[in-house]
């Protein structure tokens, strides 16, 4: 049975109703079901109410609603999230952004484009791709996930190494603050870099409703080579002799053996049989620079036993395919599975990828390797047969102590996936409480009531003593976001 | 009493004299700790005292911003001057905030690497952070606060917080780095930073452009070439002077993309030294930086050359550092501020003798920042009234 939603609920509901359109309010328990989780899907919840807004300014009247009631709210994109970040609150509202996918300004000369918060990041590239202009984050998940949870997730993709993450190409953001204020955050104003701590916030500062992000203009050329190895560790050491030469380039990934059979099975990329590791690197910029570092890199990966050179789109769509596919194609060599994100220095990767070899062994638990080697950062995938009595704990046992092993080796609980309601509890492992306190004075500035997407980032919220008064009348300048004079 | 306060900590305190005087406002004592938990230790007796305060690295920018409410304590961050770790083969440093930016690139360079902000050598790595100063290569490594990996503060309290780390890729937590890069030392202190790292170039070139006629067009097509240029930069002297553009290329290539982009655009000269003014600060008594999007340099140069300012800096980026040809009256300056407000998004007056001009005009999302001051600084004691909005 689904439970229905709590009384209390009813007042808001009925008010949500009266201030969007129609359509725009989700009670039925079936429709709200599907939106129970994002993409880790062993966390679910039915939230009591899903709105879907339209414009900005629907986002903030909901938002003012939530207040009036004292109901927390969740923004939602497009659900692709992995750490639980778009975990409804069964009591709470559910905003999700799918209505809000317009591209509202290309300004080319200016580099930069104005979209709604439910645009997808790829839709972003299309509009722009046939005038010589691209937006540089690319999360693997591209074609689907929305612009405002690339926002919130301050997410990466595989060209991260060079171009940086979402926050280095976001320049503005029009917010709906946890109080239903719409305010404008712009890189380019005087003052605290509010901008700067929303991205990256997990939905916990407020909701973006438009995003200005930066278009980059396409490289002259694009080398990308597939190199094999015997063992992990010669593809490691070609990873730091390349990052040693002084060579920045676009992309380094790697797969380990387990990953590679799991994406040859998935989707016959093809890659040369019998390597322990394989590397995909990816040179772009001028084609002189291209060139030269290409040369180098020939050098550089003398290790390899076999060396393949995209020569056009199509071999290099064949090269990454294998990669784009892993995190699906462990499906096919195993029942179920974690996706981890964890990340170390680079030069611990060696000693990293070797302690993990022996967790995986310790536990009898399969560890297939991906990862943005260039950076640090892993995608271990932990393997395990969900059918088989006690295979689920020994996994979450695996799958945990690599974080710690990240940790230990001065790195990071999250390179990308956030930290959500998934690892909340880890943050103690890599802050202090004095670390994690200051923190959330940003978030008692912004949510001193903590009704948004409360649960999430910390493991236990802070007071934060005198609320501020609500404000009243607003003053225009500063409703429609532009500013106050001082 | 205060003083006793103060003494009890052991760390080193002298008394003040003129020089030490903060944008004209002379504290009582300086503070000179040599770790962080001294940095906290003073701050905690501040804190006891209800003692205001005032961070400083290399003291060659307490003039900008406006003068504080009050200031009883300079805080010297001079002997935090330790490079705490450099990772090379990771392209990340851990340094303490007082290290000096060219203390850091000597240290870097010998292994091949740099921190690509451009800011001077005699500025500390917590002044840069705490002003948020962009150099030339901003526009193709970014600001302050995107090579910014992980900070270490001391709060009002006296409470050391870290967040980010000495990974280059870590989304854990709030970024507290980027709200105290630009916070002007109103927000806590800064006392350890990590960055990421950059190889140095094997060459550099730059095309140099002497008489840049339509600079919005000239710098539109340096920024688009595919050549990839580090910087672009204008500089013009004077009102109604010939304004010089150049572009800096860097990298193994470096020679044969700088004649590409002088065939693009089809002028200029190619040049292993960067022209005089290049980086070169003009350290103005005033000094203002206009911020813009690329396409409205027109509107900015024509209200430079309307109030007699002169000018330099990233019309790629759009930003502009200008300042009167001699001397400028208050109004006059409050006249120019306001025609450059008119054309750009935003305009700070960095420096000024006047208490009258409004340093920051307009700012979106103050309430919000209010706020953020009040949690970090109940008691407004870090260099209060510094900053955008009286905060
Ligand atoms: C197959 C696969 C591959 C992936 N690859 C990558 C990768 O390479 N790199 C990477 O970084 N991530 C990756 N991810 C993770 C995920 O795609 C990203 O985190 C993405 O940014 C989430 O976007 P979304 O629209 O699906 O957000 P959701 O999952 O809907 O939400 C994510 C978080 O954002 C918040 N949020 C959503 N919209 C807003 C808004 N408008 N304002 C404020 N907060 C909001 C939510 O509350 C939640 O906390 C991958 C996921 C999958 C399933
Ligand atoms: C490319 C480039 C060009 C520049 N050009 C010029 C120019 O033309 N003219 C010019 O005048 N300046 C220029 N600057 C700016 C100047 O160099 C920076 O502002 C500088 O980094 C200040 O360093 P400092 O150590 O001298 O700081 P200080 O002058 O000591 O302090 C500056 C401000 O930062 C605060 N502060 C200092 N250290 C800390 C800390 N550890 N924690 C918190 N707050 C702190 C102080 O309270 C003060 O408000 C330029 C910078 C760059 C990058």
């Amino acid at each position: 049975m689904i439970p229905s939603p709590p009384p209390s609920i009813a007042p808001l509901t009925a008010a949500l109703r009266s201030a969007l359109p129609g359509d725009s309010v989700i009670t039925d328990p079936v429709r709200l079901r599907t939106y129970e989780c994002d993409g880790l899907t062993h966390h679910r919840a039915v939230p009591a109410v899903v709105v879907l807004p339209e414009t900005a300014e629907q986002v903030a009247r909901v938002v003012r609603l939530c207040n009036e009631h004292g109901v927390p709210f969740v923004a939602r994109g497009s659900g692709t999230g992995l750490s639980g970040g778009a975990l409804p609150r069964e009591d709470g509202v559910l905003i999700v952004t799918s209505k809000m996918r317009r591209i509202l300004e290309i300004d080319l000369p200016d580099r930069r484009a104005v979209v709604e918060p439910g645009v997808t990041n790829l839709a972003v590239t299309e509009a722009v791709r046939d005038r010589g202009h691209y937006y540089a984050p690319d999360p693997s998940s591209q074609q689907v996930c929305s612009i405002g949870g690339n926002v919130a997730e301050n997410s990466g993709g595989a060209h991260c190494l060079k171009y940086g993450f979402t926050v280095n190409h976001v320049e503005a953001c029009e917010i709906v603050t946890p109080d239903g204020d719409l305010v404008r955050l712009d890189r380019m104003d005087p003052g605290y870099d509010l901008l700067g701590a929303f991205v990256g916030s997990e939905g916990t500062l407020g909701i973006a409703t438009k995003v200005t992000v930066r278009l980059s203009r396409a490289p002259e050329a694009v080398t990308t080579v597939l190199a094999a190895f015997r063992s992990i560790e010669e593809g490691g050491r070609a990873v730091s002799a390349i990052i040693g030469a002084g060579i920045v380039p676009a992309a380094i990934e790697m797969m380990d053996a387990l990953a590679i059979e799991a994406a040859e099975a998935a989707v016959a990329c093809s890659y040369p049989a019998g390597a322990g590791a394989v590397l995909i690197v990816e040179l772009d910029g001028p084609a002189t620079e291209v060139e030269a570092q290409f040369a180098r890199l020939r050098e550089l990966c003398s290790g390899a036993f076999e060396l393949r050179v995209a020569a056009d789109a199509a071999e290099r769509a064949a090269v990454w395919k294998g990669r784009r596919s892993a995190f699906a194609a462990v499906g096919r060599i195993s029942p179920a599975y974690i996706v981890q994100d964890g990340v170390v220095p680079r030069t611990s990767l060696p000693r990293v990828l070797a302690a993990i070899d022996r967790l995986s062994a310790e536990h009898g638990i399969r560890v297939a390797n991906v990862f943005h080697a260039g950076d640090g950062n892993l995608h271990p995938l932990v393997l395990f047969d969900d059918a088989e009595p006690g295979a689920g704990e020994r996994a979450e046992v695996v799958s945990g102590a690599i974080l710690d092993l990240c940790v230990e080796h001065g790195g990071s609980i999250t390179g990308e996936h956030g930290v959500g309601v998934d690892k909340a509890r880890y943050m103690p492992k890599m802050f202090t409480g004095d670390d994690l306190d200051t923190m959330q004075l940003v978030r008692c500035a912004f949510d001193p009531r903590g009704l948004s997407n409360p649960g999430k980032v910390f493991p236990t919220p802070r007071l934060c003593g005198e609320v501020p008064g609500v404000r009243k009348g607003v003053h225009p300048l500063v409703e429609s976001g532009k500013a106050e004079q001082f | 009493m205060p003083r006793e306060l103060l003494e009890k900590t052991g760390v080193t305190l002298r008394d003040a004299v003129a020089d030490d005087a903060v944008a004209g406002v002379s504290p009582r004592w300086v503070a000179l700790p040599e770790t962080v938990e001294e940095v906290s230790a003073v701050l905690r007796a501040c804190a006891e005292g209800d003692l205001a305060l005032t961070p400083a690295g290399g003291g060659t920018k307490l003039h900008w911003g406006a003068p504080p409410e009050r200031c009883d304590v300079l805080l010297d961050l001079c002997c935090l001057n330790e490079v705490l770790e450099h990772a090379a083969g990771d392209l990340v440093v851990r340094v303490q905030a007082g290290v000096t930016m060219g203390a850091l690139a000597g240290a870097l360079a010998a292994e091949g690497q740099e921190l690509a902000l451009d800011a001077p050598p005699e500025a500390t790595v917590g002044g840069t952070l705490a002003t948020a100063a962009c150099g030339p290569r901003a526009f193709r490594y970014g600001a302050p606060r995107d090579l910014l990996i992980g900070v270490t503060v001391v709060l009002a309290d006296g409470t050391v917080a870290r967040s980010g780390g000495k990974v280059v890729k870590n989304v854990a937590g709030y970024d507290l780095g980027k709200l105290f890069t630009g916070s002007y030392g109103t927000l806590g202190v800064i006392a350890e930073a990590a960055f990421r790292l950059h190889p140095l170039p094997p060459a550099r070139r730059w095309l140099v452009v002497a008489d840049a006629a339509r600079p919005r067009e000239l710098a539109a097509a340096l920024a688009a070439s595919q050549a990839e240029p580090s910087a672009v930069e204008l500089d013009r002297p004077g009102p109604g002077a010939p304004a010089t553009m150049a572009a800096l290329v860097e990298g193994t290539a470096a020679e044969e993309r700088a004649r590409v982009l002088r065939d693009a655009v089809g002028t200029g000269e190619v040049s292993p030294e960067p022209p005089a003014w290049w980086d070169a600060p003009p350290y103005e008594e005033v000094l203002v930086e206009a911020r813009f999007v690329p396409s409205a340099l027109d509107g900015v140069l024509a209200a430079a050359d309307a109030h007699a300012l002169r000018l330099r800096g990233s019309p790629v980026s759009g930003r502009l550092r200008l300042s009167p040809a001699g001397e400028i009256s208050e109004e006059r300056l409050a006249a120019a501020v306001a025609a450059l407000r008119e054309r750009a998004h935003a305009v700070i007056v960095l420096a000024a003798p006047y208490e009258g001009v409004d340093r920051w005009g307009p700012v979106g999302a103050l309430p919000l920042m209010r706020r953020v001051k009040q949690q970090f600084d109940p008691g407004r004691r870090m260099s209060p009234g510094r900053f955008a909005g009286g905060i």
